[in-house]
């Protein structure tokens, strides 16, 4: 139990001890616990951040579906009423086009009713000709005569 | 342990006396009277080697214990995962939170050299401390059959290693005193309070007193609280030794050693991690002090 030099030898492995602790074995753990440390807070605020997006992500979808919704209204609304019009509209042109067809058909009867007059009046007279000159041609045979006059008569 | 005590008292023939001595004994090495280096092999030699000696087993068991300790924390600080820690990891992180609270806790300024310093001292004390649960007569039995005359397996029970920590931790409290507040502040903490300059020596006197309690309280408490447990153990150990037959008193000493010891082990858990941490703990204070201006 005498003090002797193990007293410096004991100072001087203390202050090896604390060297090698300090620079070694501190310093590493200590960056370590350190990093995990910033990792967690990390990872803490990365799932709040998260948290607060898919807040407002399902906010911004069923603001978009709302308006989606609104839209797909008004369009149908819009069809709704053009599909009205439009039946309208083809209805309208339809009895202006039945019209305008009948009034053509009139006028082409009216047409042909005088072209028929007319040719009827031709061949009246180019029969009342051709009459003629038979009765002029063969003298008056009574019979005949009046065979042709009735056959006139039929024609016109 | 028990038997064990009782052989060396029977074996070598000692008085008590004798083998508490022999327990008490540092394996010193040191120059013999005949002029010659080697191991001293009774108290009166090493006493008579003087200063220039090396009580070897307090060197050997404390620079092991150290390097254990330094050995198991380094390995976990190069295979350090910042994911999931392993359990060794684990203890390692553990223990360095506890100190790094504790330093915080009790140490104000800024100096990244008081917490590996506290956590070092921690460990190593406590490690020292704990050779002292190794039943007392197992390590000198064995070194006594491989020709080694003494050892003593528990350093903080030596003064030497004591006296070499709180040196050291004296040694940083006066670089650091002087560093903060300079060499003109420390003479003046030292010497211009609590009675003004008027009372310079009188001031000088109190206060170097209690600059030197520092280190020297810090050594003695430690060295006494382990010496004391040890010796506590030896007695307990002799009264095993006293048993030399089947009689109703040597049973009963028998009986009485063993629950003793098992009780002053239990108990001595306490003081050996209690001890570690008040060294650890004034360390970190008395640096604490050194940083901070006086008023």
């Amino acid at each position: 139990m005498n003090i002797n030099a193990t007293l410096l030898a004991q100072l001087i492995m203390f202050a090896l001890f604390v060297w090698f602790c300090m620079k070694f074995v501190w310093t590493p753990i200590v960056a370590a616990l350190d990093e995990r440390k910033k990792q967690i807070a990390d990872g803490l605020a990365d799932a709040e951040r998260a948290k607060q997006d898919l807040e407002l992500a399902s906010r911004r979808s069923a603001e978009i579906l709302r308006e989606a919704k609104e839209k797909a209204g008004e369009i149908i609304g819009n069809s709704e009423k053009r599909a009205s019009e439009i039946v309208e509209e083809s209805k309208t042109q339809a009895k202006v086009e039945g019209e305008r067809i009948i009034a053509g058909a009139k006028a082409e009867i009216d047409q042909e009713v005088f072209r028929a007059k007319e040719q009827l009046r031709t061949q009246v007279s180019a029969i009342a000709l051709a009459g003629a000159g038979k009765i002029l041609g063969r003298e008056i045979d009574a019979k005949a005569h009046n065979d042709l006059l009735d056959k006139l008569v039929a024609e016109i | 342990m028990a038997h064990a005590a009782t052989e060396v008292a029977h074996e070598a023939a000692h008085t008590s006396g004798d083998y508490i001595k022999h327990h008490l004994q540092n394996l010193t090495y040191g120059q013999l009277p005949d002029g010659t280096w080697g191991v001293a092999h009774s108290a009166a030699e090493a006493k008579a080697m003087g200063f220039w000696a090396l009580n070897l087993d307090t060197f050997i068991m404390s620079l092991l214990l150290g390097a254990i300790f330094l050995f198991v924390f380094r390995r976990v600080a190069t295979t350090i995962v910042t994911g999931t820690p392993g359990s060794l990891q684990n203890f390692c992180e553990w223990a360095i939170e506890f100190v790094d609270t504790s330093v915080r806790g009790s140490f104000s300024s800024k100096n990244n050299m008081v917490a590996p310093l506290a956590l070092t001292i921690f460990f190593w004390v406590f490690m020292m401390n704990l050779m002292d649960l190794i039943p007392i007569d197992w390590v000198p039995l064995l070194m006594s059959s491989l020709g080694v005359p003494f050892f003593k397996v528990v350093p903080s029970t030596d003064p030497n290693a004591t006296f070499g920590m709180a040196i050291g931790v004296f040694l940083l409290v006066l670089y650091y005193s002087v560093k903060m507040k300079g060499l003109g502040g420390f003479m003046g903490e030292l010497t211009l309070q609590p009675f003004g300059k008027w009372g310079m020596p009188v001031n000088f006197l109190l206060e170097g007193v209690n600059l030197i309690a520092k280190p020297i309280s810090l050594a003695l408490r430690l060295f006494g609280n382990m010496y004391a447990g040890e010796m506590i153990f030896i007695l307990i150990a002799l009264m095993g030794g006293a048993w030399a037959g089947f009689s109703l008193g040597g049973v009963t000493l028998f009986g009485s050693q063993i629950l003793l010891s098992l009780g002053w082990a239990i108990f001595h858990i306490l003081i050996v991690t209690l001890q570690a941490f008040i060294f650890m703990t004034l360390t970190v204070v008395y640096l604490d002090m050194a940083h901070q201006e006086h008023h």
